[in-house]
């Protein structure tokens, strides 16, 4: 069963392929898809694979009587309209491609929905169904009708699914399983009552039922082929399937046949009422859909033997008579061009064959034997033949389908000698062929009715009641008077309307409106929501945040009770010396006017930081922070020269708004200090951390802690980590390089050789020899460091991060003692290809791991014996390190490369003049080349 | 564990400083802010593991060692910032460039929303619902 639905998934990717390549025919073969749904028709198999194990999800499914009588339909009638739809379309037509897709799509999500056990995996593939007939409905996205009837019907149906989902979990919880033959096989769980009204507030909305009718009519902008499966034979069944599947359970939950006896009752009266209204042939249509949903939902939801008999085959009727009858209005829109019953005449007597199949299905819906809609009616009378209030319904919702139905074939056949629109002589006998099989097929089950009766057999067992048969006679009794009564009734109506009765002009009940009020409310209270709180301010939205962070910070530490209990000054005194030095650091570089200013005492507080890191114990952050810290003062001083020296150039008063300002920082500052305090202070437990040395040294193979950790049990954070230094790197390049021209003369730079140029490049321009020559004599030894520091970094301070830093400002040096050339003889290499390298070391070491038979990123420990060097230790995951390294690096060469070389570029004059951006420049901070 | 007075008090000075240049609308100064907070967070995450002789096994006893968890955190965070601050240096850079200066601008959409919440009209959406 699970193959079926695979290859529907398989056939709605290829679809628009196949449809591309071979035109309309395609469509020949794929409609052996939903056909092939025929092949698990069975009265009991059940499936189980994995899904989500560890949530208790699996894929079950499951199959019998009704499910293979749904199962018929949905594949059947699927492949039927398929093969129609071949003709149906224009060659060539743009949308197929994607209609097909859906298409089939639908007709999986369907099948998964029939054949679902598990009532999540139902509700999975119920809401796949509402999708793809929303962009059924919607296919043609430039008509806002299309989208306006799509997104009612996704809202109504969604809606209602949502209820129906709750209604699942308490079922689900209360039995504690979501298997349906197992809650079924159990008693009833607690809440079964709320859980059965929202399920049926899913199952009704799905199905059209009062008074979530409105979207159907609407979602006929569909093109008709999707409203003859979707909204007539299949998906608006759903609804229908639902309450037959789950009422032998629940149907003795108190609300159950109430809500469905009354609630369907309504629907068939207001929808053949409302079908008596339209001019459209396929509203018609589809308010008749409406009522028949209603008519089987009454027959299901009374839940006795005899009525849900009667149910299914009205289902089955209803599947086949209701798609026969799109198609035909298919057919006549396509040859004429109009579905007015007032501007057609006289297609009966050009296209008989098509009237003639439009007046057997009628024939069906209208219940003369020997069709399957006689059988079903006759049927559904007898069982009710008890209920003179649901019987007196039920006989008043058939005479109003008698009078469309006629109203049908005469608006649609008939001459009319105030219309003139007629279609041609003759039809493509292939148009019509789908239409006939169906409405053929009517005829078929209809004298077949016997044999569905003894396969239906085994689920009429789930219910109560005496059991009933499906014959087309009975012999003389209430139903068949009441047959005749509804005939002549319904032909008395349609020739009353004829003659000039005048049809009260009644509107449906405004459920319609409802929905469009409460949609507009919606609409609005966002609108208002989002004025009062998204205001567009950056401060204003960080204050909000703040200001919710003080509030509920401070109450939980206020209601918390806690009290203090000693206080530690310091672990050293030198912590509170260097303390004073960051904060005094702070709080001028808040207050600062000058961007240089500003940053200098931001870097001092970093490198205050860095110190208390030492105090602290911790030397690899010590030795990252004063690295970053360098490398962050260099860049933002390459990016500083290039902006006004003051934040702003206007005076800054002491407005009210910056008084707010500052009491909200101040007030965070205090509820972190006291957060901080607390959280400490209600540490008691062992840290995790214990544990740590002595695996770092037995599995990492390092002595350092910290960077073992790194790269090893935090391997993955590490790895995402440096994925955003690759995104960073990224972002700089592309933000600052303003032209694809400006990158590909970057990368001609950067394979010149620098012999080309001569040594030494300084004096050709301002740059001092001498900073130049002390450069190049140190670079390589720093190089070198950088690599010993890499490898050393398992046992002592330093590894992948301080190494990469440490190179990064080798290059550095090199670049700010002689530019941009200068810095392409150090690294004649693109940035980009350095951090990808890493990258690639890192998930190559990565996914080494994974074909080596472990886990992604474990280490391994090594030993090796190689030439010169002798016997090597080591662990594989300084193969990770090597590749942060490797990344590191090509950060801060992207960074030289973009904040340094290239906005030295921009702003060097007659060179770059027609690409420098329009910055306003300030001439006294050009020349501010060497930084600190 | 009894919290480190001194780190505390850094701890909302950092803080404090750092949101209110968070607070301001240049975006190099939001970005100084930014650092100043990141400080203060990483002194936060050290505040929780006790102080003493640097992780490495063999240089002290275990007992004395410094809590190694807090410290492979923060070691992260610091390399993160600055790649963060490379990428809003460039943005910086770019605003003033194009803009000629570095000024946060209100959102535009926003303010539109906020002029139909003014006027009481919907979202504009109405076509289709």
């Amino acid at each position: 069963m699970l193959a079926i639905l695979v290859l529907h998934a398989f056939a709605a990717l290829i679809a628009p392929v196949l449809i591309r390549l071979v035109g309309n025919k395609a469509l020949y073969v794929l409609a052996l898809v939903p056909a092939s749904t025929a092949l698990v028709i069975d009265d009991s198999r059940a499936e189980t694979y994995d899904w989500v194990p560890h949530l208790g999800m699996d894929i079950a499914l499951r199959s019998g009587p009704l499910q293979s009588l749904m199962l018929l339909v949905v594949g059947g009638i699927g492949a039927v309209v398929l093969v129609y739809c071949a003709s149906y379309f224009a060659p060539g037509d743009p949308g197929l491609g994607r209609f097909a897709a859906v298409f089939l799509g639908f007709a999986g999500a369907m099948t998964g929905l029939v054949l679902s056990d598990d009532l999540l995996l139902l509700y999975v593939f119920w809401e796949l169904t509402t999708v793809f007939s929303y962009l059924l409905i919607g296919h043609k996205p430039e008509q806002a009708a299309g989208r306006r009837a799509a997104m009612q019907a996704l809202v109504v149906t969604t809606a209602g699914g949502l209820a129906m989902l709750a209604g699942f979990v308490i079922l689900g919880h209360g039995a504690g399983t979501y298997r349906w033959s197992e809650i079924a096989a159990g008693p009833l769980p607690a809440g079964s009552a709320t859980a059965a009204v929202l399920i049926l507030a899913g199952a009704l909305s799905k199905s059209a039922i009062f008074p979530f009718s409105f979207w159907l009519p609407a979602a006929m902008a569909a093109p008709t082929p999707a409203s003859a499966y979707l909204h007539a034979a299949s998906m608006v069944k759903a609804g229908v399937f639902l309450v037959g599947l789950l009422g032998p359970v629940l149907a003795v939950t108190p609300a159950w046949q109430p809500i469905t006896v009354a609630a369907g009752s309504v629907t068939l009266l207001l929808g053949g009422w409302a079908a008596l209204r339209q001019h459209d042939l396929k509203l018609l249509l589809a308010y008749g859909t409406v009522s028949q949903l209603g008519l089987l939902t009454v027959a299901f939801g009374a839940a006795t033997k005899a009525a849900v008999l009667a149910g299914v085959a009205l289902l089955l009727a209803h599947a086949l008579f209701k798609a026969t009858l799109f198609m035909v209005v298919g057919i006549i829109d396509k040859v004429t061009g109009t579905r007015d019953l007032r501007s057609l005449s006289g297609l009966g007597r050009r296209m008989p064959a098509l009237a003639a199949v439009a007046a057997l299905a009628v024939a069906s819906m209208a219940g003369l034997p020997p069709l399957v809609g006689f059988v079903g009616k006759e049927a559904l009378f007898a069982a009710f033949e008890h209920d003179p209030l649901v019987l007196a319904a039920l006989v008043a919702g058939s005479i109003l389908t008698v009078a469309y139905g006629l109203r049908f074939l005469w608006g649609a056949f008939a001459v009319k000698p105030s219309a003139s629109i007629a279609g041609p002589a003759r039809l493509s006998p292939v148009l019509v062929a789908p239409a006939a099989l169906l409405a053929l097929a009517g005829v078929a089950v209809g004298v077949g009715a016997p044999t569905l009766d003894r396969a239906l057999t085994p689920y009429l067992q789930l219910w109560t009641g005496t059991t009933d048969h499906l014959a087309l006679w009975h012999g003389p009794g209430l139903p068949v008077l009441l047959s005749v009564v509804v005939l002549t009734g319904g032909a008395a109506i349609f020739v009353g309307q004829r003659r000039g009765v005048r049809w009260p002009e009644q509107r449906l009940p405004a459920a319609d409106g409802v929905y469009r009020w409460l949609m507009a409310a919606i609409d609005r209270a966002a609108v208002e929501v989002t004025g009062a709180t998204q205001r567009g301010s950056l401060p204003f939205s960080l204050g909000i945040i703040l200001a919710v962070l003080v509030v509920m910070g401070a109450t939980t530490l206020l209601l918390s009770g806690f009290r203090p209990d000693g206080v530690r000054l310091w672990d050293t005194p030198l912590q509170l010396v260097v303390g004073a030095v960051v904060v005094a650091a702070a709080v001028i570089a808040a207050r600062a006017q000058r961007r240089l200013t500003a940053m200098i005492l931001v870097g001092v507080c970093g490198y205050g930081v860095a110190v208390l890191f030492v105090l602290h114990g911790a030397p690899d952050l010590a030795l990252t922070q004063f690295l970053v810290e360098t490398v962050t003062i260099v860049m933002f001083v390459l990016v500083l020269r290039r902006l006004p020296p003051r934040f702003s150039e206007r005076p800054r008063p002491l407005r009210a708004s910056r008084w707010l300002r500052m009491a909200v920082a101040g007030a965070a500052g205090v509820v972190t200090s006291a957060m901080a305090y607390v959280a400490v202070s209600g540490r008691l437990a062992e840290p995790v951390s214990v544990g740590f040395p002595e695996p770092a040294v037995s599995f990492g193979g390092g002595h350092n802690v910290v960077n073992v950790a790194l790269v090893d049990i935090r391997a993955w954070d590490t790895m995402g980590e440096i994925s955003v230094l690759v995104v960073a790197a990224t972002g700089v390049a592309s933000l600052i390089y303003q032209r694809s021209a400006a990158l590909q003369r970057r990368r001609a730079e950067q394979t010149v050789p620098a012999r080309k140029a001569g040594w030494l490049l300084a004096g050709e321009s301002r740059e001092s020899i001498i900073l130049q020559v002390v450069a190049r004599l140190l670079f390589h030894t720093i190089v070198l460091f950088s690599v010993y520091l890499l490898f050393s970094g398992h046992n002592a301070p330093g590894g992948g991060f301080a190494g990469g830093l440490v190179a990064g400002l080798a290059l550095t040096i090199r670049y700010l003692a002689g530019g941009r050339r200068e810095l392409n003889a150090a690294a004649p290499v693109d940035a980009g290809l350095v951090l990808g390298t890493g990258l690639l070391i890192a998930v190559g070491t990565g996914a080494a791991a994974l074909i080596a038979g472990g886990q992604v990123l474990q280490s391994a420990l090594v030993d090796v014996t190689l030439p010169l060097i002798g016997h090597v230790h080591f662990a594989t995951s300084a193969c990770f390190d090597v590749g942060v390294y490797l990344i590191v690096v090509g950060l801060v060469l992207e960074i030289l490369r973009s904040l340094g070389g290239e906005l030295d570029r921009q702003h060097s004059g007659a060179e770059s003049a027609p690409e420098a951006p329009e910055t306003p420049e300030m001439p006294e901070t050009q020349r501010e080349k060497e930084p600190v | 564990m009894t919290p480190n007075l001194v780190y505390v008090v850094i701890v909302g000075v950092l803080f404090t400083a750092g949101i209110a240049m968070l607070l301001e609308r240049s975006l190099t100064r939001v970005l100084m802010g930014m650092i100043l907070l990141g400080n203060g967070v990483n002194l936060l995450i050290l505040l929780g593991g006790h102080a003493g002789a640097p992780p490495i096994v063999g240089a002290a006893p275990g007992e004395e060692m410094a809590d190694p968890l807090p410290q492979i955190m923060i070691l992260t965070a610091i390399v993160i910032t600055l790649g963060m601050t490379a990428f809003l240096l460039a943005l910086a850079y770019r605003s003033s460039a194009m803009a000629g200066h570095d000024e946060v601008q209100d959102d535009v959409e926003d303010r539109r929303i906020m002029r139909l919440a003014e006027t009481d009209q919907g979202s504009g959406t109405e076509d289709d619902r």
